[in-house]
């Protein structure tokens, strides 16, 4: 039985990358994911990624924010300690939207990032877990799962072709820093 | 883009054409109408109103176009012959603002104010009324006479006929390097273009606000805010985007640009959605620290605003202006959908259109002649009959894509 988890395809040019993609899935092998130093226009279209749902989250802790701003203003301003400021009324609506602003972007601004670092598995202390090290500094990788495409030697051409300047064929899925 | 025609004009013919002269056929008829209708402050007010409006737009075509040049945007190129449109069309609005501030200044009319019959031109009454800085007369008032060195007649007509000769020549000059490009190609046009655009947005950026000072906030010559200019800037920027949004999606929608792809539209989606946030940002600014502060000079501004007469046009203001873009334009699909982008630009000229009425009217007309009828809605579409008139046919005048323009081929690949 063959140990290999991961076949990585990797490649030295965007566009020989691009043309792998397409070539593997005209074969029917799915992609497991690609990893490139930098964005690449189209990429999320062609492996079907969804589209990310952090607005949604963004827009949510907006509300959020914007509630518990107007919620603490009421409270302080016009229920527990009303006091008479060049004497308007106590529930001023225009002077709550500064804060009420700045508490929605604030929730809805932090709210993402924290979404995001939950959502990657990224918290400070982490060891980063990468499939190649050289897919964060100058390499194109396209990585198959070995286990489900079983027609190893037609990934390994195809891969080739396409203009691969290395094959790895990995029996663990993340590398190390060490 | 193998099948992109790179010399493809709009031709300004058909429907477009007889619609726009009907337009402004309409037009005619309602400054007639109300003129004969005993409207005539009513009317004057409307025309400044719109002939503002059409300036800004105008002026607002030249600054996308510098600002694109200055920071040498790619994704611009292909939408840039529109904006360029506008700023041809410039020389004419300003023509027209300042023929009809001119006949608005000079022309009389007897009011009778807290008994007293005052003639006052229909225009500026505020300042403008004879007498009104002579120690003595009748008319007189401290307050404008402190500010008549800068707030005079003749100073007046040499601010707004320097700023829109400069504009003028800017725009022609943006437009001018252009159709040099698509002769002859090169870098040197664009190099020239760059140049231009800086030293433009560097006079754009100091007499824009002393423009909006003198042409609307003079109106009510007592009040002051040093918010107004920004607050007008903002105003002409997100309805000139608006109105170039909206054009753009026209033309595709009959054939015209096929190479306008939903990733153009998205980011001139963004554009008007930010900026309406940004509106809405200066806006409230100013009102903000006037309620804050209740200066009365200040205060009374508001106060006028706040009068049943114009309390619910004022909220709508900031329905139209704030509440259906942000929360129409707010998804990335919506912005991608060129329906859904039309109508929301139709809003945000609307409400751009109501943010102006309520600069206008209080200070001219007041809460006793405020209407909303013939006058209004005929000018308002005789304008824009006006403006469709002369930017599709500046249009027509040269190819749709400047087809030498370095940074084409990116805004035609343009992906986000």
């Amino acid at each position: 039985m063959d140990s290999t988890k991961y076949i990585l395809g990797i490649f030295d040019d965007p566009d020989e990358m691009m043309k792998g993609i397409d070539s593997l899935k005209e074969k029917g092998v799915s992609i497991y994911d690609v990893f490139t130093p930098m964005p690449i226009h189209g990429i999320e279209n062609k492996l079907g990624i969804k589209e990310s749902r952090l607005p949604i989250a963004a827009f949510i802790f907006g509300c959020i924010g914007l509630t518990a701003a107007f919620c603490m203003l009421y409270y302080m301003l016009v229920y527990d300690w009303p006091i008479n400021i060049g004497g308007k009324p106590h529930f001023t609506a225009p002077n709550f939207v500064p804060i009420c602003f700045e508490w929605t972007v604030l929730f809805s601004s932090f709210g993402m990032v924290f979404t995001y670092f939950y959502s990657n598995h990224l918290f400070p202390g982490r060891t980063p877990r990468v499939m190649d090290l050289r897919a964060t500094n100058d390499r194109f990788v396209i990585a198959v799962n070995a286990k489900t495409n079983t027609q190893h030697d037609q990934i390994d051409s195809c891969l080739k072709e396409a203009g691969a300047v290395e094959i790895k064929h990995n029996d663990r899925k993340y590398v190390s820093y060490e | 883009m193998k099948d992109l025609n790179y010399n493809q004009q709009f031709e300004f013919s058909g429907k477009a054409k007889t619609y726009s002269l009907i337009a402004i056929a309409i037009g005619f008829v309602a400054i007639a109408f109300g003129i004969l209708a005993g409207h005539t402050e009513r009317t004057f007010a409307n025309l400044l109103l719109m002939s503002y409006y059409f300036a800004s737009v105008c002026m607002q075509g030249i600054l996308f176009c510098a600002i694109q040049y200055v920071s040498q945007a790619g994704w611009s190129a292909s939408v840039i012959r529109i904006p360029q449109a506008y700023a041809k069309v410039l020389p004419y609005a300003a023509f027209v603002l300042i023929a009809v501030i001119t006949l608005g200044l000079l022309t009389n009319h007897t009011v009778v104010e807290e008994g007293k019959k005052i003639v006052e031109p229909y225009l500026y009454a505020h300042w403008a009324t004879k007498g009104i800085v002579v120690k003595g007369s009748e008319n007189y008032d401290a307050v404008i006479a402190a500010k008549s060195s800068y707030l005079n007649i003749p100073f007046f007509f040499a601010r707004l006929i320097i700023f829109l000769g400069l504009y003028s020549i800017f725009g022609a000059l943006l437009s001018r390097y252009s159709k040099n490009e698509d002769e002859v190609g090169g870098m040197a046009n664009y190099n020239k273009s760059f140049k231009i655009s800086a030293i433009f947005l560097v006079v754009f950026g100091f007499t824009t606000p002393l423009f909006a000072f003198d042409a609307i906030m003079s109106l009510e010559a007592h009040y002051y805010s040093t918010m107004f200019g920004w607050y007008n800037f903002a105003a002409m920027w997100v309805s000139g985007l608006a109105a170039l949004t909206l054009i753009t999606i026209i033309l595709r929608q009959n054939g015209y640009m096929t190479w306008i792809t939903d990733n153009h539209l998205h980011d001139l989606g963004k554009l008007v959605f930010a900026f309406s946030i940004f509106w809405t940002y200066v806006w409230f600014a100013q009102f903000l620290l006037t309620y804050y502060a209740n200066i009365p000079e200040e205060s009374v501004y508001f106060y006028k605003r706040w009068e049943p007469e114009f309390k619910p046009w004022f909220w709508l203001n900031i329905v139209l202006n704030f509440c259906a873009p942000v929360l129409l334009l707010m998804s990335r699909d919506a912005k991608r959908a060129a329906t859904v982008l039309k109508y929301v630009c139709i809003v945000v000229l609307c409400g751009h259109w109501l943010d102006y009425y309520l600069m206008v009217m209080p200070g001219t007309v007041g809460a006793a002649g405020r209407g909303f009828g013939i006058e209004e809605i005929g000018i308002a579409l005789g304008y824009v009959g006006l403006f469709t008139f002369l930017m599709l046919n500046a249009l027509s005048k040269t190819s749709l894509v400047p087809k030498n323009h370095p940074f084409l081929e990116e805004s035609l690949n343009h992906h986000i």
